[in-house]
């Protein structure tokens, strides 16, 4: 792998991060973080639609009439996003009935849209596939972390394994009980905050 | 690139053609497990509305547990028990607006339910609209056909996190071990009130009430509703059963 690929990769896992750096797909960030399980299954249905779209639409990027060329990135997108969600209700029943709404709604999250007409129509499959994979892994991390900290917290598990010790808990006569503001969503905006605010202090970046 | 109107309507018939064959044959192809996931969810729902603890089980394991336990019975609407019908056959009609499912043979109406022998339960299907969906579940009753054994719902397209809570095991614990009948012996089913029902309701009442899903009101009153329209056409039945 050459130095531009590993550039175009590395990219937006810190630097250009899709989450925490542009702000997108924040909504699933936010809905399907409170499981680490469901947020795994969600990053790879994501990275399978982000990179099949990306050397789809790069490889079709000359042919494209200029004119409809976002209906025809809808067109890809949307079949791949309903074929990820057909089997995952096939092989993975559970997660995809938890992850419900949102693997359709991977249509619509702007990550995907905006690799494809930003990356994509302007370049070859091979760095299209690299830059696919590169926001894939840096809104999958985002993700892992924030729902780390969330199942953790509060549910006291981690892959739906109990970490924290059942002695210690209220109604076992310790004195620890599970927050619940980590289930509901602000307590994954609380988290995301301190996310986007760790890094920005490292890479020194400020909006203009 | 400019391309001519002739070009651009090629291009877009052939991605869709293209597009549209793959999800078919994706679809036929994974048809048959998919079924078998929602049969595999629905059994899995009965055995949890009897109190049966399945998240650790495999699917065979369920399946095993289901075939061991749970019975399908039909009903006429009067109450009695069919025995040359098989549950099997029923075709199920949907009323559109309601999101009630009226089951016939030969234009003949029947009433499914199911038995379980272990814990002894009479469990029936519901379903009724909510605010954006029809949700689908089952409340199994005690053998005294009278107080509220537990409640699922297996299929729902209600707000994750608002009306999605209906899944969730606070709201559905909290009908269990409430009454459908009042000391009259009149039908009253179980209300879900808007806010926390110890603070609504007192005393018989809340043996009828359980607490409402704050920013899901529409969904709440809409379990309200069917879970008593359901309820009442298995009444007849339940009359004469019932043990005190």
């Amino acid at each position: 792998m050459d130095k531009k690929a590993r550039a175009i990769i590395s990219d937006p896992m810190v630097d250009n991060n899709p989450i925490t750096k542009q702000i997108l797909g924040i909504c699933s960030a936010l809905a399907v973080t409170v499981k680490m399980e469901q947020a795994v299954v969600m990053s790879l249905a994501l990275a399978f639609v982000l990179v099949c779209s990306n050397v789809i639409i790069s490889l079709l990027r000359k042919g494209i009439p200029g004119k409809i060329r976002i209906i025809v990135q809808l067109t890809v997108i949307a079949s791949l996003v309903i074929l990820i969600d057909q089997i995952l209700k096939a092989y993975l029943y559970d997660i995809s009935k938890q992850l419900s709404v949102f693997v359709g709604l991977i249509i619509t999250n702007c990550i995907i849209m905006g690799r494809a007409e930003a990356f994509a129509m302007q370049n070859n499959y091979k760095d299209a596939m690299y830059d696919g994979l590169g926001n894939a892994i840096g809104y999958g991390s985002v993700l892992i972390i924030v729902s780390t900290f969330r199942e953790l917290l509060g549910s006291g598990t981690l892959f739906n394994y109990s970490v924290i010790p059942a002695s210690i808990y209220l109604e076992n006569g310790g004195w620890y009980v599970n927050n619940g503001l980590m289930l509901l969503a602000p307590g994954a905006f609380i988290i995301l905050g301190l996310i986007i605010w760790v890094q920005r202090t490292y890479t020194q970046y400020i909006e203009d | 690139m400019q391309h001519n109107n002739l070009y651009t309507f090629k291009f877009i018939t052939i991605i869709t053609l293209v597009a549209s064959f793959l999800l078919a044959l994706a679809s036929t192809q994974l048809k048959e497990l998919q079924k078998f996931n929602v049969e595999l969810d629905k059994k899995k729902n009965i055995l949890k509305c009897v109190g049966k603890d399945v998240s650790l089980m495999n699917a065979d394991e369920i399946i095993e547990e289901y075939q061991s336990n749970i019975s399908n019975i039909v009903l006429n609407p009067k109450g009695g028990i069919v025995s040359n019908v098989s549950s099997d056959n029923l075709e199920s009609v949907q009323n559109k607006t309601t999101g009630q499912l009226n089951y016939f043979l030969d234009n003949i109406e029947y009433l499914p339910a199911y038995k379980s022998s272990n814990p002894e339960a009479f469990i029936i299907p519901i379903s009724g609209k909510g605010l954006w969906s029809t949700l689908y579940g089952y409340l199994a009753l005690e053998k005294d056909l009278n107080t509220v054994k537990g409640l699922t719902f297996y299929k729902h397209g209600e707000t994750p996190g608002l009306g999605g809570e209906v899944e969730k095991k606070w709201f559905q614990n909290n009908f269990v071990g409430k009454k459908i009948f009042d000391q009259t012996g009149q039908l009253v089913s179980v209300k879900v009130v808007k806010g926390k029902a110890n603070d609504v309701l007192a005393g018989e009442a809340l043996n009828h009430g359980v607490d409402g899903i704050s920013g899901a009101t529409i969904t709440s009153r809409g379990v309200s509703d069917f879970l008593k329209r359901d309820l009442l056409r298995y009444e007849p039945y339940m009359k004469n059963n019932r043990t005190n």
